[in-house]
């Protein structure tokens, strides 16, 4: 009962003893922080008192802090087993690390659950402790996402869990655990003549990519990961296992009960940890063409892909490349492309449809100053068309050695999209940096990626200049601060300000009924208030 | 002059799959382990389908040695673009001495059988590496052989192949009928799209026995143990330059 009436604890704070002392009706409370180099915090705001002062002040003996560590660790193997718990330092290096430039905090425990009970139990046992959870997939974010910024339990959930649990090639629907990552499943499927067709760069887990809401090359005709997921389980912080479509559901439509598919897909592991994904399937197309064409402006470009789409030309991919991107690529694939903006275009549909679609596009690119369209069939020949574009980061990085990039992901009506990319390119130019640019130009996203040297943090801070810059022009568009990799932390004041005040309270009642000590990966997305 | 092709396509442990042995160590386990068609065998296929949207070949024959799950890898080559079937089947307790000569002379019955001008293999097999089945067919009808092939075209007399060899590319020239196997790099193949997957499954697929074509199935090679790579060992760290040497010349890496 105690217990129940003291939440908000400033910081994450642990109670470790609560008493009462003889003389005074005071509440004694003994709280401390997992970490052991934190010293600790002993004074607790206590809702329900008139008042509440600091009587003392003592510092917890690391006894009293390994201990409740130590308490953790062996309730949390008796779960998932000895071996599937660790605090080495490496395991726990790697798993608050990403792959995108902004430095991650490292979790104090790692834990290899094996099924979802598990996860669950870990879960309650999290609760229990008052302990932040941060769920982990491939590591592959870019967004600091897995950044335990408060500490905690990091919960890897792909390693143990790593199975498709059905292929339903009828109905053209898979369910995967959070250990398949997008090139296993399409793997397993390709035999039935099936795909999946979200692609983001990195080849992530399926069901983290369900937690960014994660887009690829093929949106545009296919859609992003929420146009392609059915049904998620997930594992709330209080241990309960739900299932966003209803139980064992993966019909094609549905009018059942509030939409918790959608409000899960794109929360950032900070409303629960998803355990198993049903996605869509699609054909496998049965032609394929590609194309690349130059143009003399960014302008050209998009005004191609405009009346492109708006002649209804079901493209499979719209790909822009500026010509600071062009040039990187043809030094590092060894290529002799024009230094101008270029399309990268690809045809999905039956032999007579690509070509009448390749017709309709040669046309259209002609009409707006495009240069030689060349074009493809034969795979090995698609795959060397575009090598530009699938090598496009690795020839950034080789721009300059030893650099990092700070990529940038805004998505905008493919209106404003020659304004926004002339306005950024100049903003990048004022600042002295490099930044090719590569643009999912079919739906109004596009990614610069801007080099620093990880030593120079003046460079770092320019580089974010030109990043929240570049998102606030896109919010004033009418766009997204970020089209498909996440808010992370880097995102949140963006976020706010393209939400205002109440949309975020919104979200911040909803993680509040769902995960009321807060601790599903804090940090992240928005601030507590 | 539209040539007739025989394809052979074996079905194997998937690429992807953690090999395991089994506890008698005869052999690895294959029970309930994902299989599909060896990748050098979908090259062929694929370069046969490719010469046929060519229209250099007429008709492509696709044959596989096997249980009855080696329908599997027939339809998936018909799904590519192959036009009928032959399954030659073999009891699954008899593949464990199903073994490269017994193929190749089904093979080389089929292929004069059939009167084919070109017998299409993959280079080898990835559960075996043997690589032996090309030539030997080859030898058995005293045909040429173009193997470890990276390009194939036709010519007025017959074929040119180049072919990946240790030192570099070989470029040959053979008369007509011969006997091909696909390198890695002569195509990227087709994905089977659902309709070609649909049509697939009214293509004829012929079954037969080895016994069928006068192949004797004696086994010719004995499977004497299986084991698996010896277990790499922990590494030694060493605190400096000195020891380092020292460590060294006690394992005779160094003289001085």
């Amino acid at each position: 009962a105690i217990m129940r009436g003291v939440p908000q604890l400033l910081s994450r704070a642990r109670l470790v003893r609560v008493g009462f002392s003889a003389s005074e009706p005071v509440l004694a409370v003994q709280a401390g922080i997992l970490q052991p180099d934190k010293f600790t915090q002993t004074f607790v705001q206590i809702r329900g008192l008139k008042s509440s002062k600091v009587i003392s002040q003592a510092p917890l003996t690391a006894v009293d802090i390994a201990d409740s560590g130590k308490q953790l660790k062996q309730e949390l193997e008796a779960i998932v087993g000895p071996g599937n718990v660790s605090s080495g330092e490496s395991v726990v290096l790697q798993h608050g690390q990403d792959e995108g430039p902004h430095p991650g905090k490292s979790p104090d425990i790692v834990v290899f659950p094996s099924s979802t009970e598990e996860v669950s139990e870990v879960c309650k046992i999290c609760t229990r402790h008052n302990t932040p959870i941060i769920p982990y997939g491939t590591g592959t974010g870019l967004e600091g996402g897995i950044s335990a910024v408060e500490g905690g339990v990091c919960v890897n959930v792909s390693k143990n869990m790593n199975k498709i649990l059905q292929i339903h090639q009828e109905d053209f629907s898979a369910v995967v655990q959070p250990g398949i990552s997008r090139e296993m499943l399409n793997q397993e499927v390709r035999s039935d003549g099936l795909w999946f067709p979200v692609d983001p760069g990195a080849d992530a887990s399926v069901c983290g990519m369900c937690a960014t809401g994660a887009s690829g090359t093929n949106a545009v005709r296919y859609g992003t990961m929420k146009e392609n997921c059915l049904n998620l389980e997930v594992v709330l912080a209080d241990g309960r296992i739900i299932h966003t479509a209803g139980i064992g559901s993966r019909p094609k439509k549905s009018s059942a009960g509030y939409n918790l598919t959608s409000l899960f897909l794109g929360s950032e592991g900070t409303l629960g940890i998803i355990t198993s994904a049903t996605v869509c399937l699609h054909a496998i197309p049965e032609s394929v063409a590609a194309a690349v064409v130059g143009f003399p402006t960014v302008q050209n470009a998009v005004d191609t892909v405009v009346m492109t789409l708006q002649c209804s030309v079901p493209m499979a991919r719209m790909e822009l490349l500026d010509e600071v991107q062009m040039k990187a690529c043809n030094e590092y694939s060894g290529l002799s492309y024009p230094e101008t903006p270029h399309l990268f275009l690809e045809f999905h549909g039956s032999e007579s449809e690509v070509e009448s679609q390749t017709e309709t596009v040669r046309d259209i690119a002609a009409d707006n100053e495009g240069g030689e369209f060349q074009w493809a069939v034969q795979q090995e020949d698609r795959t060397k068309l575009w090598t530009a574009r699938h090598r496009a980061y690795y020839a950034d990085i080789a721009l300059r050695p030893g650099c990092r990039s700070l990529t940038t992901d805004v998505c905008v009506p493919v209106s404003a999209l020659p304004d926004l990319v002339t306005a950024t390119k100049a903003d990048i130019a004022e600042h002295g940096l490099i930044g090719p640019m590569v643009g999912h130009v079919g739906d109004g996203n596009f990614h610069t990626m801007l080099l620093f040297d990880p030593a120079d943090p003046e460079e770092f801070r320019k580089c974010k200049e030109v990043a929240n810059k570049m998102a606030r022009s896109a919010i004033a568009l009418g766009g997204t601060c970020t089209g498909e990799h996440g808010v992370g932390q880097g995102k949140m004041v963006l976020l706010e300000e393209q939400f205002g005040k109440d949309g975020i309270d919104v979200m911040r009642q909803i993680k509040g009924a769902l995960d009321p000590q807060q601790l599903m990966n804090p940090g992240k997305v928005f601030s507590r208030n | 002059m539209a040539l007739k092709v025989l394809v052979g396509c074996k079905r194997v442990i998937d690429y992807a799959v953690k090999i395991r042995i089994k506890p008698d160590k005869l052999g690895v386990v294959t029970e309930g382990v994902k299989h599909s068609m060896n990748p050098f065998d979908e090259i062929a296929v694929e370069e046969a389908v490719r010469m046929k949207e060519a229209k250099l070949v007429n008709e492509i024959i696709v044959v596989s040695c096997g249980p009855a799950q080696a329908m599997e890898t027939i339809r998936t080559a018909l799904a590519m673009g192959a036009d009928r079937g032959i399954h030659v089947e073999i009891p699954l307790g008899q593949m464990d001495t199903f073994q490269p000569l017994h193929v190749s002379k089904v093979l080389a019955k089929l292929a004069e059988k059939e009167k084919v001008d070109i017998v299409m293999l993959g280079k080898l097999a990835i559960d075996d590496d043997a690589n032996q089945t090309a030539q030997m067919t080859a030898s058995l009808l005293d045909w040429p052989q173009g193997v470890f092939a990276s390009k194939i075209d036709k010519t007025d007399a017959g074929l040119e192949i180049i072919r990946e060899v240790d030192g570099g590319l070989e470029t040959i020239r053979t008369t007509l009928p011969a006997v091909l196997s696909a390198d890695l790099r002569l195509n990227e193949p087709r994905y089977a799209t659902l309709p070609n997957i649909m049509k697939a499954k009214k293509k004829k697929v012929v079954k037969m026995k080895p016994a069928d074509l006068g192949v004797d199935m004696a086994p010719r090679i004995q499977v004497v143990s299986v084991e698996d790579p010896p277990v790499r060992e922990a590494g030694q760290t060493v605190s400096d330059v000195d020891d380092l040497v020292a460590k060294l010349k006690d394992k005779g890496f160094s003289s001085a």
